[in-house]
């Protein structure tokens, strides 16, 4: 890299550290702390979510994904995109209405048995688990590539940087970081595709007849199949797309982040906009990459494609362009890293300390040195998984955390809502049926055996066939949720509120004002 | 969530509230509206794979060498942005109904 290239990249980082110092001015209670104090307008949650939303697996991966595979790369586009229709119709406004600060206190504003927030807290520790290290694993590559420092150091800088967004800035910090990281990387994304466009003459339907033959697969790469052979795995895994958004602890967060389930929905509509531009943005950078840095080039950087979207940017922007994107990838993940230690964070520190152990007997000042301490721990002990975790592939960790969050977490929040006869036995069997089916699912899986030595986890032949295991997990989830709820013997009603009540607040959003 | 279960009886009587023909009437009207959206959403969703997985005809040209299947998944996109639209202004409506039913039931 080149002086120009240290300084855009410096740059953007001194940025989102000037936003984490002022807003750790801000930040008193644990109210600021988790949810910027509520404070965020709908275009700026809008934004915030679509930072969320857009990690390393989003603008790396799916950028890679396309390049190497074309359309098959582009059926994540479609499903994360779609599963915002799932979050505003069916969950965005009955959660802002139920909740406070996470998840386990919108199930938890039903059930008050500790048992229910306690697996809900390992839920949400699970996922935030998985996705962490996917995205600590992909920003070690990154630093890698770009300084030429060892993996193992490039995860230690990153996880230090982490950790001083979320320790001193919070959530006003990690929300402020998110749409300023949205919007750059809208810029870069833009300012990308209008180079492809222009090399392929603007003649949008031109591009397609160009990708028949700029890749190895040929017209086969214009077409479904490339990967996903079989489709029920391909079922699976889309599955596992549209429903997961709607169980992932850390978008979840977000919704509280606004005053009200108005300003709730109409951040759902800005981030909707925002991201399904970018998603449509995403067939231009891996057609791009495809074309013009070429599969082979792409394959021997990272065999994932990780590293496609800023290749691409070097071949047509030269240094400038390339670490710019790569100063906006970085920034994406520590952004996104953040946002999910303190939403892990939070499940420790407010779920399980505040409200298992406590009682919910504990000061402002308890929570917010709590949720600090439970943010150290939670980065620390990723920090020592990723460092061991080089080989593992980021686009299947992720994937990963949004099977678990569609099989353990979307059929309790759905019957929470809008189940009468649902209970707290029921929560707690669906909760942890979802999880551990879908854990158990993928250890006997192609994802982790694989017959070729070194090729995954361990050597041998996988018994079951999917890489992911929604179309089962989640089917598990409900039967598990209907299963406990009529099979339970004892009753937890003195901890149960009134569905009448639930069903009245979550419509409404009314509050009463001891709450 | 132990100060709810401690909270004791609340003096609002949301068993009498959901019973009243104005909640009932909007719980109605929102299910109506939202379940063909859902329902449709749910089915071009799924019926993408099914189509690609199980028969060719998305594999045929559309426009030059874009073929079915492009439009389809350009179509996808096409109905986030529409269904968000129009729920953003249907959700408008019922916030009129609940400040109504919030006025009428709760705030007497």
């Amino acid at each position: 890299m080149d002086f120009i290239s240290y300084l855009i990249f410096f740059a953007v980082i001194a940025l989102t550290l000037y936003i984490t110092w002022w807003a750790a001015k801000q930040t008193t209670t644990a109210s600021d702390f988790y949810t910027a104090g509520g404070s965020l307008t709908g275009w700026q949650n809008g934004l915030a979510i679509a930072g969320d939303y857009l990690s390393a697996a989003s603008f790396l991966g799916i950028a890679g994904a396309i390049s190497l595979n074309g359309f098959d790369g582009f059926y994540y586009s479609i499903g994360w995109l779609t599963a915002y229709l799932v979050v505003l119709f069916l969950i965005a406004e009955p959660l802002r209405n139920l909740g406070k600060f996470t998840m386990a206190d919108m199930i938890g504003a039903r059930f008050g048995a500790k048992k229910v927030r306690g697996a809900a807290a390992l839920n949400t520790i699970t996922i935030v688990m998985f996705y962490m290290l996917a995205q600590l694993v992909g920003a070690g590559a990154l630093i890698k590539l770009l300084f030429g420092i060892p993996y193992n150091a490039s995860v230690l800088i990153v996880g230090t940087m982490m950790l001083i967004y979320v320790l001193f800035g919070g959530m006003t910090a990690t929300s402020w970081v998110q749409i300023i990281k949205a919007l750059l990387l809208m810029a870069g994304t833009i300012i990308i595709s209008f180079l492809v466009l222009m090399k392929f003459n603007f003649n949008f339907i031109g591009m397609f007849d160009a990708m028949r033959t700029a890749t190895p697969h040929g017209e086969a790469y214009l077409h479904s199949g490339v990967v996903y052979k079989d489709t029920i795995g391909l079922i699976s895994v889309l599955l596992a797309l549209v429903l997961g958004t709607a169980g992932l602890p850390h978008i979840l967060m977000r919704f509280f982040t606004v005053k009200d389930a108005k300003t709730a929905r109409s951040s759902v509509i800005y981030s909707v906009w925002i991201i399904g531009l970018f998603y449509v943005l995403t067939i231009f950078l891996g057609f791009g990459a495809a074309k013009f840095v070429g599969a082979d080039a792409i394959i021997a950087e990272n065999a994932a494609g990780n590293m496609a979207a800023p290749m691409l940017a070097g071949v047509l922007g030269g240094n400038a362009l390339e670490s710019f994107v790569a100063a906006v990838a970085f920034a994406t993940i520590l952004a996104v890293v953040a946002g999910l230690v303190l939403s892990g964070a939070s499940a420790i520190a407010h779920d399980l300390y505040g409200q298992v152990i406590k009682n919910g007997n504990v000061t402002e000042k308890q929570q917010v040195n709590a949720a600090r301490w439970a943010s150290i721990g939670i980065g620390v002990f990723s920090i020592i998984l990723a460092l061991g975790a080089e080989k593992l592939n980021v686009a299947f960790l992720v994937s990963l955390a949004f099977c678990i969050a569609a099989s353990a977490n979307v059929p309790t929040i759905l019957m929470t809502i809008y189940w009468k006869r649902f209970n707290t036995t029921g929560a707690v069997t669906s909760m942890l049926s979802g999880l551990i089916v879908a854990l158990v699912l993928v250890a006997m899986s192609p994802s982790v055996w694989n017959p070729v030595e070194g090729a995954a986890l361990f050597t041998g032949e996988p018994i079951f066939p999917y890489a992911l295991p929604t179309i089962f997990s989640v089917p598990a989830g409900f039967i598990g949720a209907w299963l406990g709820t009529v099979l339970s013997a004892k009753r937890h009603e003195e901890l149960e509120v009134s569905y009448a009540e639930v069903r009245f607040k979550a419509e409404t959003g009314y509050k009463e004002l001891d709450n | 969530m132990s100060k709810q279960a401690t909270r004791g009886k609340s003096t609002i009587d949301y068993e009498k509230i959901v019973e009243t023909e104005d909640f009932k009437a909007l719980i109605k009207r929102k299910k109506n509206f939202s379940r063909p959206y859902v329902i449709f959403f749910f089915a071009a969703y799924f019926i993408l794979p099914l189509l690609t997985g199980y028969t060719k005809i998305l594999e045929t040209r559309a426009i030059g060498y874009m073929t079915w299947t492009w439009v389809y998944a350009f179509s996808m996109f096409i109905m986030v942005w529409v269904f968000t639209s129009i729920y953003m202004n249907k959700a408008k409506h019922f916030d009129t109904d609940v400040d109504n039913i919030i006025e009428k039931n709760v705030l007497k």
